[in-house]
This record gives C-alpha cells, structure tokens and sequence, in this order.
C-alpha cells in the first residue's frame, strides 16, 4: 500500500505540474543564427514507432509549410535511448544536431550511469505533446467475458491470477510502470509480457493473445475505431475527449496520472542564437493546423513548454522517475 | 466475386492515370537502383524518399512508394548474383545459388531467372491479395508468439544440410550467428547484453547488413584477390556474356520450373503475411523447401538455378503479403511497411480494420497499381540485364576497388555510424578466415536473421505460458503452432530419412557394382 501511495502522489505531482504550467515560448522576433545545412533530426526510436511518425509528420509540416530547412530524420534505435542519448553527448556544440525525446530520457541513464549521461547538459527546445495512456481489454474475449468497466476487469483479472497477461512496450518500461500500479492498487497479480513496440502490443490484445494493454490511445485508435478493443480508463486529469465514455482513475477513486513527454532537445552546449532558432521554429510547427489536427487525432495533451521551465519539468519528472524506479526495484 | 472485379477495374482506372503510371516507372527504376546497391534496401529506399510524396496525392504517393519497394526486391538479386553481396536481408538466399552461377558465366541466366521468378512471385500474390484479404488478416491477428516461434523453428528446419557435409563446422557457424544476434538490448529482460569494452554502440546490437557485406563483401573480395593473385595477375570477376538468343533460351528453359515459382511466391505470400518479420524468413524457407521438392537436390549451393528461383519468388511474394497486415490491421508486416504505414498516417489516411470500406479507391489503386508495378518492374530488369553484364566485364583490378568502396557506403548509410563500418571490416576479415578454413558461411547469416526473431517468440510464449512448452504443440488451444511445429518436426526429420533411405539404395547399387 505504502508503494501505491508513493507512486500515486508522484504521478499526481507530475499531473499537476503539466496542467499548471505557462508556458515559456519563443518570441515572435526573427533570430539571428539560421542552419547553414541540413538539420539532423535524431530519433530515440526505431523506425515506424510513435516517436519515429511523429518526427516524419513534423518533418511533413515543416516541408510543406516552408516554415525551416531540410530536417533528415535519423533513427537511433536500442537501449531504450542509450544509443541516441549518447549519440547526443557526442555531438557537443552542434546547432544542427536536435533530438525528439520520451520519457526514457529519464529512466535511461537513472538505470545505466555508465553513460555518463547528465540531462541537465542538454539544451531545451520545446514539448510538443504529452501522450496519454489507457488500459485496453478486448471487446470479444475468449472467455465470452464481456469486461466494461474496471470492475469487471478487476473481478476477471483476479479470477485469472497469473494468468492474466498484460502486454507492454518494453521491460522497466512507462507500460511496466502502469502495470505495477494496477496490479498494487488492485492487488492483482497480472503477468507483464514485454514486446517491442506499440503496434505489436495492440496487436496482441486485437488477437486475444494478451489480456490486457496500457498503450497511448495512437497505438490502439485502429482497433478502437473497428470495435476489437476498448478502453476502460485512462491515466490522464480529465477524460479524453475521443474516448468520452471512459472515466479517469482519479474520478474512479485512484489518483493516478501519467504522461509521456513529446519533446525536442538540443545538443549540449548548443549556441543561444541556435536555441532561440529551433524554438521559433516549433512554435510555428506547433502552432501549425497541421500539428493542432494531428494532436487531436492521437489524443495527445501538454501544452508547449520551453527553456528554463522545460528544463524544471525535465528535473521534476526525473525525480518522479527515480521514485519509482526504485519502487520497482530497477535501481538502487 | 463480381463485386470484387468491378473494384478492381475502377483500381485499374486509378493505376492507369498519366501522373500513376509514370509514378510506377519512376518507383519501379528508382527501387530497382536502390535495391541493386549492397547496404541499400527497400527501407531506406522508402525513408529516403517519403518527404517526396508530399507533392501528390496520396494515391500516387503510396502506389510510388509500392512501386519502389517492389522494384528494390527486384533489385536486391542484382548485387546478390553478380557480386555475391546480399544488398538486403531479403536477398540472402539468393546469393546460394546466384553467386556459382555467376561465377560458371552464367550470371545472365541467373539475373533473367531471378526477375522471372520475381515477377511470378509479384503476381501470384498480387491475385491471392485481391482474392482472399479480410480472411487472411484474421490469420494474421490470432498469430501469437507460439505460433511466431513454431514458424521460426520451420524456417531453421527448412535449412538442415544448408552447411554442408561437415556437421561440426556447420554448427560453430551457426553460434557465432546467434552470438552476434544477442549482442545489445534484450527485450524480455530490459537488460543490456554481451557489451563489449562498455562500448556503447554496441548496445544497438550487430545489424545483419554489417555482418552480411563484411562476411560475404569484403571477405569475398579479399579471397578473390588471394585467388587471383595466385592465379598470375588480373582477370575478370566472371566471365559473363549475353545476348538475345541466350536470354530466349534462358526463358524458355525457366517455364520448366514452374512448380518452384508457385511453390515460392504462395510460401512467401503466406509467410509475409503473417507479421513475424516479413520477406526474409519467407524467402530462405522458400530456398530450402526448393531444395527439398528439386529433382536434384545435390546441385543447390553449386548454382542450380532454382535455388535463384525459389527465394525470388518468395520475397516479392511475401512483400505483397506484408502490405496485407499494414493496411487491414495497421500493423506493419515488414520495417519498410512500418514506414509506409507512417507515410499513410501522414497523408489523412487510417490504416486499419476500416480501410477497405472508407478508402476503396485508395485500396484498390493500390492493388491494380502493383499488377502493373510488376509488369514494368520485370520489364526494366531484363531489359537492363546486359548493363549489368558488362560490368561484370570489367577488369577486376578495377572492379575490386569499386565494390570496396561500395560495401563501405552500404555500411554506413544506414545508421551514419563509424562504428558499423569498423565492425564490417573485422567481419570482412573474420569471413575471409572462415572461408579459408572451409566453415560455412550461410548459417552464420541465417542465425543472426532469424535468432533474434526466435529467442524473442520462445520466451514471450514460455512467459505467458508459465514454463510449459506445452504450449506449442497444443492442438486445441493453439492450434496453429501446434500444425506448424508439427510439419517443422516432419522437415527436420525428412532428411535424415531421406539420407538412410539413399544409403541404402546407394548400398545395393555399391554391392552389384564393386568399385
């Protein structure tokens, strides 16, 4: 119990603090530095994951819209970020070298400080998005289980023990975490199945492979939208307005909240006049239909938060992080 | 039946637009180009030229972007022939065959087979697409992780004997394959493994593409040189010749391996379908069961044309196949469908269970499109067949050098990493070792595709099992990894049968004749 109530008042902090924010963007003023090449956009992903559409649809917008310059979007795959975080270090001083980031640039070098990894070198551009999550079950079980709400799926998950299988993106993972919570706030014993990415998690519950999946609404909407898969709940501060029948954990008595940072970062030690640039450039980007239309779509929340404020969020939400990773036992 | 050939004529309408077509041509060469490059495939291909499709329609923008992944399967058979480099994981189980026919100068017929094959494959699965999709993408949603590994254990079991007479060595080559496939992060356990020196990159694991252009690039090449060096100064890579008449030839005597063409592209439609990993595993169990059904199994690995046939077939087949997955489930069957399907996303469409009845003409200008992406594609490869001949033709001291370098651009364009070519060139060495000392080289690449694939499947399946490997011979609770695990287990053991059995007649044939 102990443990629940330390992660929930942790995620109801990291709640708040997105919610409460002002943001902090760019001015309207021209900068003075403007790339003089092609700006290398790192991905801490592979490629066809959310991050990886995602920077392909900004790389989209900027084109078409004419709002920057040539953006070559380059995955760096593998160790949950480790390879792109790295990567990143490396290019110290580079003002044509920006990242997109998740929440692993938090709990990649909490759980590996071979890296040598600080965050707060990094420089902050901007937050694009937070992403949502849910927990999912499938409309046609099996079992013949017709699960509707988190009772029911608290009632079957129980029945079925170990069992129940919850399938998730990645060991120690955001889906870890969530599933963790579940199964203490509910004293369930859910068994955590880890695969590598969103896409072949939905999969698993469209296929009635899994039980159970806690995926941002992106990574299930396809199944949704043809009726496979439900959502019960989700781990946000107010309903999402694509799923209006779904409550929140907090309305249903457990104070849960949890995000997932869509953010660009800077190389360490990138030039001020560089910094004022990328912001600029997301503002617009952010700003853009396109970008309003695609946050939409995916569920998407977070308003855009930049520099200094951006680097309290990351500050906070790395200790967040690091409560809870030691909850879990990841760290020490 | 009628409604679905009314579809298709408007699909054709669609396809047969001025700015379509020509996206097909301009698709079809451009993949052709990118496929023919080792280090190149189908995936960057499709990265590298998504921004262009901002320009048209969505329509136009995918059936380019199809055109080009069907044209870089074409194209990755190219380098696998003449070159003996596999451009792309696809194209492995090409180079089995390919490469000894290239080297008996018979690199034409080779090429001509493996774009006849390659069309067949194209087309019968284009038919299958058009024929059967929402039953098929059921298959493909219940496919769990038992069923995963149970294909994965078919696709080894369709290799036995793929390594040669000598067991030992055959088995050391496979261990180092899944070695360097469990290097960098494992999925089950979250942890790093097998990092060496603490060197970060190594995190990100071996990629097959280093380890392939190493091994089978430069490794090739320097055993080349050695040989040529010996052989008294500079010859030619092959001798190679074309010409009108032989291509006839070559064609007509194709038409009698028809039987492997179907066989392959309804394997490989059928595994690429399912979203395992796509074209690859399709294609090399294509190889084996081609060597399986031959009527002269012994001429496989030692340049039997349908050795080329077999896998060619397969992988344009199962490319088709992976489209099936991405478009009625919005998951993607293979890495360049993942991007494809991100492309979509972008152009306001919905990949999903709901595509076929929002989008028809979308669908259906897709499909007609790969019909006639597949006429221009075999069309363009044949027609440029002599090109590639002649230069086969070049001197060798200047040919060398030039795949040299381009086995270091196919190492690094991918992940614009020094560290990816340093480890290719210690592959390079390492292959040209094993190659000397007579260890098979095949294994090794098989192992470190479809190892990953199978260690990840076994233990998600072991994982929701609780331990029981019950769980993948189950018939009634799984009953399609059961069936699959049991033909696995038929294949594993049919050559061993077969081999007593040949023994034995072999035996009789010994005692009336004494040598």
């Amino acid at each position: 119990m102990t443990k629940h109530k330390a992660i929930s008042l942790g995620m109801a902090m990291a709640g708040a603090a997105a919610l409460s924010m002002t943001t902090g963007l760019g001015s309207a003023l021209a900068a003075d530095w403007k790339p003089a090449k092609p700006v290398e956009f790192v991905v801490m992903a592979g490629k066809g994951g959310g991050a990886d559409k995602a920077v392909r649809y900004m790389q989209g917008v900027i084109a078409e819209e004419k709002l920057g310059p040539t953006i070559t979007p380059v995955n760096k795959a593998g160790g949950s970020g480790a390879v792109a975080l790295n990567y990143l270090k490396g290019k110290k001083g580079d003002n044509h070298t920006i990242m997109f980031t998740l929440n692993s640039f938090y709990t990649t070098p909490l759980r590996q400080p071979k890296l040598g990894v600080n965050i707060e070198n990094f420089t902050p551009i901007m937050r694009m998005a937070e992403d949502t999550f849910c927990l999912w079950v499938n409309t046609a079980r099996k079992d013949g289980n017709n699960i509707k709400s988190v009772d029911d799926f608290v009632k079957a998950a129980k029945a079925a023990g170990d069992k129940w299988i919850m399938a998730g993106t990645g060991k120690n993972s955001e889906d870890n975490l969530l599933t963790d919570f579940l199964n203490s706030a509910y004293g369930l014993k859910m068994k955590y199945v880890p695969y590598k990415g969103g896409g072949k998690v939905a999969k698993q519950l469209a296929g009635n492979n899994a039980d159970s999946t806690v995926n941002n609404p992106s990574e299930q909407e396809g199944f949704y939208k043809a009726g496979n898969t439900r959502p019960l709940a989700c781990f946000t501060d107010k309903r999402i307005p694509l799923f209006p029948d779904a409550p929140t954990f907090k309305e249903i008595g457990k104070d849960f909240v949890y995000y997932m940072q869509r953010t660009v970062v800077g190389t360490p030690g990138m030039s001020a006049d560089a910094q004022k640039y990328y912001n600029d450039l997301f503002t617009k980007v952010f700003n853009s239909k396109k970008w309003q239309a695609y946050r939409k779509k995916k569920a998407l929340q977070g308003d855009p938060l930049a520099g200094d404020d951006l680097m309290k969020y990351w500050k906070r939400e790395r200790d967040v992080h690091k409560a809870m990773l030691k909850k879990m036992g990841a760290i020490k | 039946m009628t409604e679905i050939v009314y579809l298709l004529l408007d699909g054709f309408y669609v396809a047969f637009q001025p700015l379509n077509l020509a996206l097909i041509v301009l698709g079809c060469a451009a993949g052709l180009f990118i496929g023919a490059m080792p280090g190149l495939g189908s995936v960057n291909g499709v990265a590298i030229l998504l921004p262009l499709t901002y320009l048209v329609p969505p329509t136009g923008a995918i059936i380019f972007l199809a055109a080009l992944y069907y044209g870089a399967m074409y194209g990755g058979a190219i380098s696998s022939v003449m070159l003996g480099i596999p451009g792309a994981s696809t194209a492995v189980a090409t180079t089995f065959d390919g490469r000894p026919l290239a080297k008996m100068g018979m690199a034409d017929k080779a090429l001509t087979a493996a774009a006849v094959a390659s069309f067949a494959g194209g087309t019968i699965s284009v038919i299958l697409f058009t024929m059967a999709a929402p039953p098929l993408a059921h298959i493909a949603l219940v496919f769990g992780d038992p069923e995963e590994f149970a294909l994965m254990m078919l696709a080894f079991a369709t290799f036995i004997g793929l390594g040669g007479d000598d067991i030992a060595k055959t088995i050391f080559s496979i261990c180092i394959g899944l070695v360097l496939a469990a290097v960098g992060f494992d999925t089950v356990s979250g942890e790093p493994r097998l990092v060496f020196f603490d060197i970060t990159n190594f995190m990100d694991g071996v990629k097959f593409l280093v380890l392939a252009i190493g091994i089978y690039g430069i490794g090739e090449m320097l055993w080349t040189i050695e040989e040529n060096t010996r052989a008294g100064g500079a010859s030619q890579l092959s001798k190679a010749t074309v010409s009108l008449k032989r291509t006839i030839a070559n064609l007509r005597e194709l038409v009698r391996s028809w039987k492997t063409m179907v066989m392959g592209s309804v394997l490989g439609y059928v595994v690429g379908i399912l979203p395992a990993a796509g074209a690859t595993p399709g294609s090399l169990m294509a190889y084996g069961i081609g060597k399986q059904i031959s009527k002269d199994p012994d001429s496989f690995g030692k340049g039997n044309v349908e050795g080329v046939i077999a896998p060619e077939a397969a992988n344009n087949a199962a490319s088709t196949g992976s489209m099936l997955p991405m478009l009625t489930l919005g998951i993607p069957g293979s890495p360049t469908t993942a991007i494809l399907l991100g492309g979509m996303v972008l152009w306001g469409l919905e990949p999903g269970p709901r595509l076929f009845s929002d989008e028809p003409s979308f669908v259906w200008g897709l499909i007609a499109s790969l019909y006639v992406a597949n006429f221009f594609a075999v069309v363009l490869n044949i027609a440029f067949i002599p090109a590639f001949i002649w230069v086969l033709k070049l001197p060798f001291t200047l040919l060398a050098p030039i795949i040299f370098v381009l086995c270091l651009v196919g190492g690094y364009a991918p992940t614009q990493s020094m560290y990816d070519v340093w480890l290719m060139l210690l592959f390079g060495i390492v292959g040209y070792l094993m190659r000397k000392l007579d260890y098979p080289l095949a294994p090794a690449v098989l192992a470190i595709v479809l190892g990953p694939l199978a260690e990840r499947a076994l233990r998600q399946s072991l994982l929701i099992s609780g331990g029981e490997l019950s769980i993948f011979v189950d018939p009634v609770n799984r009953p399609y990894a059961a069936f699959i695990m049991y033909a696995a287990l038929v294949l594993l053991f049919l050559p061993l049968f077969m081999m007593i059995r040949r023994r034995l007649t072999s035996g009789k044939a010994a005692s009336t004749e004494p040598s």
